[in-house]
């Protein structure tokens, strides 16, 4: 989207102005302009009181001793940031957190895009199949992962009593029982929910590739495989490049499957980063440190995303 | 024709061996919840065994039914007067701030969930808004508004300006242009955004678990996640299993009947905000 500048401050001499201000004031409150105020105040004030205050809240509470319970004690500054990184769990959350997401961003996005090639063929059922790899998409996070903690359950789930029953495994399979299982069963969930949204995203990307490059390409004498390599995935890539950032953030900001899962465990090998936040806050009833952490990670994904604007930005230019 | 990267047996295998992945545990939940367990309610044949427990459970399924579809309305119904008017203002009016208040609204997104639920637990106590479905759907609505507002002002501005002007040299003041001309015209983008706040506040997990303290007024997605830890440590499989039943219908019968509305979604480029 562009920011519009006013087309009068290019013809202004280089000091600086705001035309806005210069111009008679009956016809800055001209009353489109209040108007347009107007209509614009609902939104003005939720992101004022629920969006800016919040932010600068937390920013104070990350600096002050403030117990859940009992409030702001005042400054502790930088006590609570110290406290942080001291804690034992904060740096396995942050590498767990990170190795979650890689393999996470991997799977999801490879099994999307074969999706999306599969359903943006002219072949009957393709619009059925479309439907149903989305299906999963429409339901919760945390409803798809009380779903499948009853399917990993080694007593009553399926998956379980399947590979017994195949002979395949002796004893009733416990999926969510060591750090590695409880990790790859995490991830299946994930994917299976998520891979329709991505899909869908890539196949709005696919659908803007002109047929006729397609066509020129066959033509030519292309290989699936060639044209695939040097018309898709090059055309493809504002698509993958979005999806690739909202499945890493979403990632680095895992919750709701780990609550609902694992809560954690087993060992503290599943802690995420924003369950630390969670567990600080309301179990540990330090909302200073929650606060710190929650600034820590906001300024992680910030950086993050310059990097990868930048990054993509350069690939543009190459 | 697109380009077609299977022959015909082996894209309906692949295509087909997916689709059955992906419908198993939807499939699989709905008939365990109906089908005996031991240690559920439904000891033997098929019944409703499950959805009892549910009904009694604590505050009860119809509670926290209500709470759900409360918090659901009031958010829906915040983002897309909010979003209306605010995409109207982007659209259309010049005002003082209006590229300012454009990427603050959407800022929101680069600024993860858990960072601001913190300080609005504090802020919200406050405003006597802690522990209140009011101040949840407040919350969620607000996160609904970066995407909401970009896709109502992209609505808005697809709409032919003339249209609007003949309307308000009929005598319409800009209120009566936007209520009698344009509302139609961007009504397929408010059921976009209407479905996407719907889904996202039915659906919502954290934002409650942190502003919700009372189980009274727990929705439902939190109120099943509680049920598990029920009756002594003895897991209630079958109760949970009911109880993702009721929370998945509502989102897949909503999702089907407004499919193309949620594609619309992403076609738009919202997403990109």
């Amino acid at each position: 989207m562009q920011v519009k500048t006013p087309d009068r401050a290019t013809a202004e001499p280089p000091v600086r102005t705001d035309p806005q201000h210069r111009r008679p004031r009956a016809l800055l409150w001209h009353s489109r302009t209040l108007q347009g105020l107007a209509y614009a105040t609902p939104t003005a004030v939720f992101v004022a009181v629920l969006f800016v205050l919040p932010l600068l809240l937390v920013g104070q509470m990350s600096l002050h001793d403030w117990p859940l319970l009992a409030g702001d004690q005042g400054s502790n500054a930088p006590e609570n940031y110290t406290d942080v990184s001291d804690s034992t769990l904060f740096w396995p959350a942050v590498r767990f957190t990170l190795l979650y997401t890689g393999i996470v961003t991997v799977v999801l996005l490879g099994l999307a895009l074969l999706l999306a090639l599969l359903v943006q063929e002219s072949r009957p059922g393709a619009g059925f199949f479309r439907t149903v790899y989305f299906l999963p998409g429409a339901l919760g996070l945390a409803s798809a992962s009380l779903l499948f903690w009853g399917m990993y359950s080694p007593t009553t789930g399926p998956l379980s009593r399947t590979l017994e029953k195949l002979g395949l495994v002796d004893d009733p399979v416990s999926f969510l029982g060591t750090p590695t299982s409880a990790l790859l069963s995490t991830v299946f969930l994930v994917v299976w929910k998520f891979a329709g949204f991505y899909m869908l995203i890539l196949l709005v990307g696919l659908q803007r590739i002109p047929h006729e490059l397609y066509e020129a390409a066959r033509m030519d004498g292309a290989s699936r495989g060639q044209i695939f390599r040097s018309i898709t995935l090059p055309l493809l890539r504002p698509s993958l490049a979005l999806s690739l950032l909202l499945c890493v953030t979403g990632s680095l900001l895992a919750f709701d499957q780990f609550f609902v899962l694992t809560k954690g465990g087993p060992d503290n090998s599943t802690v995420t980063v924003v369950q630390l936040i969670y567990r600080e806050a309301f179990q540990r009833l330090n909302l200073g440190t929650a606060a710190a952490l929650s600034i820590l990670v906001l300024a992680a994904l910030l950086l993050l995303n310059a990097l990868q604007f930048r990054g993509l930005r350069h690939a543009d230019e190459s | 024709m697109r380009t077609r990267v299977l022959g015909q047996t082996p894209y309906y295998v692949v295509a087909g061996g997916l689709a059955v992945i992906f419908l198993f545990p939807l499939l699989w939940n709905t008939w365990a919840s109906v089908s005996a367990q031991p240690g559920t309610a439904q000891e033997s044949g098929y019944g409703l065994g499950n959805y009892r427990t549910l009904l009694d459970y604590d505050a009860g399924l119809w509670r926290y039914l209500l709470n759900s579809t409360v918090v659901s309305a009031l958010t829906v119904a915040l983002t897309v007067g909010v979003s209306l008017l605010g995409g109207y203002a982007f659209a259309r009016f010049r005002f003082p701030g209006k590229n300012l208040l454009f990427l603050l609204t959407l800022a929101i997104l680069m600024v993860p969930y858990a960072t601001l639920l913190i300080p609005l637990y504090v802020l919200l106590g406050r405003l006597h808004l802690q522990n209140s479905l009011v101040g949840l759907s407040l919350v969620l609505a607000m996160f609904q508004l970066p995407f909401a507002t970009f896709m109502m002002r992209i609505s808005f501005e697809a709409v032919p300006r003339e249209l609007e002007e003949s309307a308000l040299v009929d005598g319409c003041g800009t209120a009566g242009a936007l209520r009698r001309v344009l509302l139609p015209a961007v009504r397929p983008g408010l059921i976009t955004v209407g479905l996407f706040a719907f889904l996202a506040a039915w659906n919502d997990f954290i934002a409650p678990l942190i502003l919700i303290s009372d189980s009274e007024k727990a929705p439902l997605p939190l109120a099943v996640a509680n049920l598990r830890q029920q009756s002594m440590g003895a897991v209630d499989y079958g109760a949970t299993e009911a109880g993702v039943v009721v929370l998945a219908v509502p989102c897949l019968l909503v999702f089907l009947l407004l499919q193309r509305h949620y594609v619309r979604g992403f076609m738009s480029g919202a997403l990109k905000g």
